[in-house]
């Protein structure tokens, strides 16, 4: 560890590091703004060209006490020459607003060795003989580490603007960003703009005078800067969360009613649809509970409009028996469970794997059901038309498992070019020909002609209890028989329509890593990485976990090994009360093994934050079959 | 139910002018026990059906679970016969969406006053234009017998057999005690007129229209209400011409009380138990918004949806 006070000269011309990508963290007590300061970084990079992914630092509370390590809330940004598709393995650059929350994302090794830390300078030295000590405990342990600190009199600066720097400091840091990477400051100030857009504009001057400010701190005070070079992109693109995706695709696969209950961390993509959806002709459905959110979108998606709920995991426990009787009636239903960590309330704002299998099987009964998982934010704005295309075209439910990854991370995608064909169409009311059947399975498809309230000659009542095709009642074996049958039936007709999955890498190999949904580009860089030093080692990300994309068992018998990385919990093999017997698997691994009969292994954390690709890569080593070519 | 805000009727098929009869609205036999008050229910919605010409496709039963839920089948209307408790949510989704459709909502007394009884509270409060029946018998009686929550304290059930421990819930009194409680009424199986009557008031109110039916289960709890079947003198009529008026039944039934349904507080004191099985209006009230209007939102075209969907991706425009 290097102890300096910031150079006091200003430097006529600081060192300029070029590389091809950085990863920066801002981590201060909730209430100061990290947040946002990360945010409007990563998407000024993002409009500069940069590939960009943020990870949000959120503490579980609103306002735990201030100045300790479970307060760190923050953003992690990593930009890049090249697009980049996750949050990497360690920050190379932070600023700290205090010891306090810098000591937990040290803990959690977060921090490169060689980090550069910005730190607030007011703590050393402050009134409170408390605070000192605890600055001086911190830096003992930061000891061992060869972080460069520099030590920044952010409040004394911002006081020169604002009384509160509790409510500016951001922006000075935004401004040191700003400088250290040469960021555009007019692309900040219109971002900011947008920010104050609905409040007062003195904001916006205040908020502008303290990023410059920073900035000209940095330009005085720093002796390097910087500098990811940036291509700026060919095609238009957009840079959005993977929530705020969710909505827009929600609204662009023509639904009109999301109906939810409050739920982290799936709640935002309803506020940002509160805030326009009725533009679209839409409407968000606060509901009472978890299972009337579910109910009130059945109710219209049966009325002829298909909806959709959004929660998480244990709302989806909650909702179950209702899947059961969408899946039972044949309703179509789009159903989101952005997941977290779990079982019971568990990790509420960390990202988590750990629904697959009940979002799978987890309802009583067969309950046929297609289960999908975007990888990407733009697959969650592309996902949910697909979702409710299928839905309707299946008269099925559709769970889309996102989670707090691809929810509150930012990246940059080419902008979807929606064309009309991608919403839903208006219910046809038209008179229904006599003798056409509720559910009149076709037995080539399994599927039958939904018939929606309000057609003449249509009327039926739909039923969750075993029925015929005219949704009669019926208990006898043969009705029972057949109507699971065809339930069943209509999901493998959709099997068949899936394409194989494309393998990243050779065809053939040592190893085969399997993945799905937001680890997609942590893994692809462990396997770049591998492959760069020699191994034999490809990947393979599954987008539709249920019913799983045909032509696996063959691409799996072309490696001597498959393995999964997945963010939910596996026993360790190494564990002494584990056996190859007991071993409890992660949930596509048990999937898998089930499916092709091949002895899949897998590697599993649940370390409540996005797996590294570091991690995988050490995993990958440590994974490789005997006598693997090197 | 008023017929506002009937946005896709204009998109559905000009249907031509015909009368509809009651065997326009049957369906299969109804396979509740001989003497199961459902049977004297069932036809009561029938005939009004029949005398609000409502057009079948147009109209739509939501039950839950329970013996009172299997009403949908008995109906040649919509129907959708869901999960325990839950109409309630399902026929609020759709008059969201479809306000066009005439929506019932068919409950028992464990469905609407024991599993589903957050989304019955909440209903009230968002008030749907909808008719919500709860068939009362006091008994859990498809699955043989169980105390629910408004079994008198002391029944003997399965599950109580020694006789069930608490007060009954009192389903009006909660009903009224509830924000935006719109139409809240009480009647009985084994008078038919009343009954048909205070249906009739609750269709044509526009808002969520709560009506208890006190039902008698001729399996489990014949004892409730036989005493009142036979002593009309353990009824109490509230009258009023905002409330039901039913001259069929003064030669019967002499115990009268005037009481106007907009008054709140009357109707809250009458509703505390005191002896007397009061039938007719506690409350009326059309002031309340409703809900599907509350939240309707003008209709967007395709090619509008995606001009305004350009603008949103603008704003995260790289």
């Amino acid at each position: 560890m290097t102890m300096a006070p910031a150079p006091s000269a200003p430097r006529p011309e600081p060192s300029l590091l070029r590389v091809d990508e950085h990863t920066v963290e801002i981590v201060s007590d909730p209430g100061e703004g990290a947040q946002k300061c990360g945010q409007i970084f990563g998407r000024v990079s993002a409009k500069m060209g940069n590939g960009v992914w943020t990870v949000e630092i959120i503490p579980a509370e609103i306002q735990p006490p201030a100045r300790t390590p479970s307060s760190a809330s923050g953003n992690r940004i990593r930009i890049g020459t090249k697009p980049i598709t996750n949050w990497g393995d360690a920050a190379n650059l932070v600023v700290a607003f205090n010891e306090q929350v810098l000591l937990h994302r040290h803990r959690l090794g977060a921090l490169a060795k060689d980090a550069v830390i910005l730190i607030e300078n007011r703590w050393a030295t402050h009134d409170d003989p408390d605070i000192c000590k605890a600055w001086g405990d911190a830096m003992e342990e930061f000891g061992t580490a060869s972080y460069r600190f520099i030590e920044v009199p952010m409040e004394e600066e911002c006081l020169t603007v604002i009384d509160n720097p509790r409510r500016g400091k951001n922006m000075f840091a935004l401004g040191m960003l700003a400088r250290i990477y040469s960021r555009d400051l007019e692309k900040i100030r219109g971002l900011i703009a947008q920010e104050f857009r609905k409040k007062a504009p003195a904001l916006y001057d205040q908020n502008v005078a303290l990023l410059e400010r920073g900035w000209r701190w940095a330009e005085e005070h720093l002796d390097f800067r910087i500098d990811v070079p940036a291509v700026e992109s060919t095609r238009p693109m957009v840079v959005m969360n993977g929530n705020q995706a969710l909505a827009i695709g929600a609204i662009a696969s023509g639904m009109e009613l999301c109906a939810m209950y409050p739920i982290t961390p799936a709640t935002s993509a309803s506020h940002f649809l509160s805030d326009i959806f009725d533009k679209f002709g839409g409407v968000v459905h606060q509901a009472e509970d978890e299972i009337a959110a579910i109910g009130v979108a059945l109710g219209s998606s049966f009325a002829g409009k298909v909806a959709f709920t959004i929660t998480s995991g244990p709302g989806l426990a909650l909702k179950t028996e209702f899947i059961g009787l969408a899946v039972m009636t044949e309703t179509p239903l789009v159903i989101v469970d952005v997941q977290r960590g779990g079982p019971s309330t568990g990790l509420p704002t960390k990202v988590e794997q750990g629904d697959l299998l009940a979002a799978i099987y987890g309802q009583p009964g067969d309950a046929p059901h297609v289960v999908l998982a975007p990888a990407t934010m733009e697959e969650c704005l592309l996902c949910m038309t697909t979702a409710r295309r299928i839905a309707e075209a299946f008269r099925c439910v559709v769970i889309v498992l996102s989670d707090a990854n691809l929810a509150t991370g930012v990246q940059p995608f080419p902008r979807p070019e929606m064309s009309e064909a991608w919403l839903a169409q208006p219910p046809d009311l038209a008179p229904v020909r006599e003798g056409v059947r509720p559910y009149d399975w076709d037995p080539q498809r399994g599927i039958s002609p939904r018939v929606v309230p309000g057609q003449p000659g249509g009327m039926f009542t739909a039923t969750g209890l075993s029925h015929d095709e005219w949704s009669h009642v019926g208990y006898t074996p043969d009705v029972h028989e057949r109507g699971c049958q065809m339930r069943s039936r209509k999901l493998a007709v959709f099997q068949q329509m899936l394409k194989p999955p494309a393998v990243n890498g050779d065809p053939t190999g040592d190893l085969l890593v399997v993945g799905w949904g937001s680890t997609l580009g942590a893994i692809e860089e462990a396997v770049e990485r591998a492959r760069q030093v020699g191994l034999s080692v490809s990947s393979l990300h599954l987008r539709f976990l249920s019913p799983l994309e045909p032509g696996l068992k063959e691409i799996f018998q072309r490696f001597r090994k498959v393995m999964t990385v997945e963010i939910n919990y596996s026993d360790d093999p190494n564990d002494p009360f584990v056996t190859p017997e007991n071993r409890r698997r992660g949930q596509l691994c048990w999937l898998l093994r089930a499916q092709t009969l091949v002895d899949v292994d897998c590697w599993t954390r649940v370390p409540g934050e996005p797996l590294r690709p570091g991690q995988i890569l050490q995993a990958i080593h440590e994974s490789m079959p005997q006598g693997a070519s090197r | 139910m008023s017929d506002a805000c009937c946005s896709l009727l204009s998109a559905a098929p000009e249907s031509e002018e015909r009368e509809w009869t009651l065997s326009d609205y049957e369906s299969a036999l109804a396979r509740w026990c001989p003497g199961c008050g459902d049977h004297a229910i069932l036809t009561a919605v029938q005939r009004l059906l029949e005398a609000e010409q409502l057009p079948p496709e147009q109209t739509m039963f939501v039950s839950g679970i329970g013996c009172a839920s299997r009403f949908p089948h008995y109906l040649s209307t919509y129907g959708f016969h869901g999960i325990h408790g839950r109409a309630l949510p399902i026929a609020t989704g759709m008059k969201l969406r479809r306000p066009d459709l005439n929506v019932f909502v068919v409950m028992g007394d464990g469905d609407c006053c024991s599993i589903g009884a957050a989304h019955w509270i909440h209903a009230i409060r968002y008030n749907p234009d909808m008719v919500a029946l709860m068939l009362d018998n006091g008994v859990y009686g498809l699955t043989k017998n169980q105390t629910s929550p408004t079994s008198p304290k002391g029944m003997p059930s399965n599950t109580q057999p020694r006789g069930a421990f608490l007060p009954p819930m009192n389903p009006i009194s909660t009903t009224l005690g509830v924000t935006n409680a719109s139409f809240v009424a009480q009647t009985g199986d084994w008078l038919p007129a009343h009954l048909y009557a205070t249906l009739q008031a609750a269709f044509r109110h526009h808002g969520f229209s709560f009506v208890r039916i006190l039902q008698r289960c001729p399996q489990y709890t014949t004892a409730i209400y036989d005493v009142a079947v036979r002593d009309p003198n353990l009824v109490e009529l509230m009258v009023h011409p905002d409330g039901v008026v039913v001259p069929e039944l003064d030669r019967i039934i002499k115990n009268k009380v005037p009481h106007d349904p907009a008054d709140l507080d009357e109707a809250r004191r009458l509703a505390e138990p005191d002896g007397k099985i009061r039938l007719g209006v506690f409350y009326r009230n059309e002031t309340h918004p409703v809900y599907e209007e509350t939240r309707a939102v003008p209709a967007r075209s395709a090619s509008e949806k995606l001009a305004l969907l350009g603008a949103e991706l603008d704003r995260y425009a790289v």
